[in-house]
């Protein structure tokens, strides 16, 4: 099982498990955790409705690629801990991470 | 014009519910906002490969658009393109009046949304009195840049569009000011040297590391501020703010003619696929339903069910008996 937190802009903080060899991503995840994520694109990095903040542990996770680069310039309010959650793939190295939805 | 069906989407989904309908002898309108038919698989992905296309085992998104369009082709269906759907109206005879951004009418006795992701509209910042000066002096689309010639302009984004707007404009306004959230640019490399060129020339002031904070001023836009790289607050004169962000899917104008959402969209019975209002179905991604999944598949699935539903509206006084294409064949308009 792989646990990280998820904070809300309300304050509310939970933890979330999840095992980790589902073939998941992040925002997949968030979204059957029924946080109110968009994904309106449904996964291709191409709406940026899934974007969290990476509070920590964002330097072990893969970096973002182009596409989700691309993506993520375009949000107004995005900062260097921006990520898009369905390009963020549940395995290891989410170990503990603390995330922040908008 | 005239016709049995509707059809607010182009894409692949939008393509079939032509076939779909057409067995039944029903005549189809496409409307997309997009200037080709296809929708994502043309705008987006043409060349990617998808595989779960039952009898394709790879197939390319442009060429299962070129198949669907050959498919379809025996029913004649009409269209509209490049322009947007904005209001429905539902007539005393109980049709529908579907009019574009373009001032075009349809009249159907059935509407079908196939609007897959919606339509992409600007996104916008988030800042406080944001609205207060849409239309005022904040613009998300540059029309006509002559409108813009001789004011003091600030351009916000780093992509693509503010890089060539902010190389366009330099000449035509009396002050450009380009703020950008990095230090350098994803878009084009050659217009972001462009775009470092008249920095140093003198004829924009570029505002790097730096994040818009508000806009102010009364009735019309006055100034804006953001905060700098030194994290200082800095205000500057502007008549026009052009926020330049991309584009973000939304459900536009579709929110506004009274159907049930959720975010970003329309429920729907699935028996038939219909929405709360009568006579309008939604097909496609746009819909959701317990146990969705956005797959073309689900689509084609869910416009041969609004099909059959759809009849009722078309041929009120007929009854509806299915027949396969391997007996009855694919009998053209």
């Amino acid at each position: 099982m792989i646990s990280f937190e998820v904070l809300q802009g309300n304050g509310a903080r939970r933890l979330i498990e999840v095992p980790e060899d589902m073939n998941l991503s992040l925002m997949e995840v968030l979204k059957a955790s029924e946080y109110p994520i968009e994904a309106t694109c449904g996964g291709i990095a191409l709406c940026a409705t899934c974007y969290v903040e990476v509070l920590q542990g964002g330097d072990e996770l893969d970096g973002p690629a182009d596409p989700e680069l691309d993506m993520l310039d375009t949000l107004p309010s995005a900062t260097a801990q921006s990520r898009l959650a369905c390009q963020i793939k549940i395995n290891p190295k989410l170990q503990d991470a603390v995330l922040r939805l908008k | 014009m005239k016709t049995d069906i509707c059809i607010i989407g182009a894409g692949p989904v939008g393509l079939f519910a032509v076939f779909e309908a057409g067995l039944l002898k029903m005549r189809c309108h496409l409307v997309d906002v997009l200037p080709q038919i296809g929708g994502q698989l043309s705008e987006i992905y043409p060349k990617k490969p998808i595989y779960d296309i039952p009898g394709f085992p790879e197939i390319k998104a442009g060429e299962l658009v070129s198949n669907l369009a050959q498919q379809i082709e025996p029913f004649r269906p009409g269209f509209t393109l490049g322009e947007k759907v904005t209001t429905v109206l539902r007539k005393d005879d109980g049709a529908f009046e579907v009019t574009t951004s373009e001032g075009t009418v349809i009249i159907s006795k059935v509407i079908v949304i196939a609007g897959g992701l919606g339509c992409f509209e600007p996104r916008k910042p988030e800042i406080e009195h944001l609205e207060k000066f849409e239309g005022k002096g904040i613009i998300y689309f540059v029309k006509d840049p002559d409108s813009l010639r001789g004011k003091k302009l600030v351009i916000t984004g780093g992509g693509d569009s503010a890089l060539d707007w902010t190389i366009h404009l330099a000449s035509v306004a009396k002050h450009l000011t380009l703020i950008h959230r990095n230090e350098t640019f994803r878009g084009a490399p050659d217009s972001a040297e462009k775009v470092f060129e008249l920095a140093r020339a003198g004829k924009i002031d570029l505002l790097l590391s730096a994040s818009l904070k508000g806009v102010s001023g009364n009735g019309h836009l006055a100034a804006v501020s953001c905060i700098d790289a030194e994290k200082r607050e800095r205000i500057i004169d502007s008549d026009y703010l052009i926020p330049l962000f991309g584009l973000s899917p939304k459900l536009g104008p579709i929110g506004d003619w009274g159907l049930s959402q959720d975010k970003n969209a329309i429920p729907v019975n699935t028996i038939d696929y219909s929405t709360n209002i009568p006579g309008i179905y939604a097909i496609g991604d746009i819909n959701t339903y317990p146990g969705k999944l956005k797959l073309i598949l689900s689509g084609f699935h869910e416009a041969a069910l609004m099909a059959q539903s759809a009849f009722r509206f078309v041929y009120p006084d007929q009854k509806l008996s299915f027949k396969y294409t391997t007996v009855n064949g694919v009998n053209a308009f």
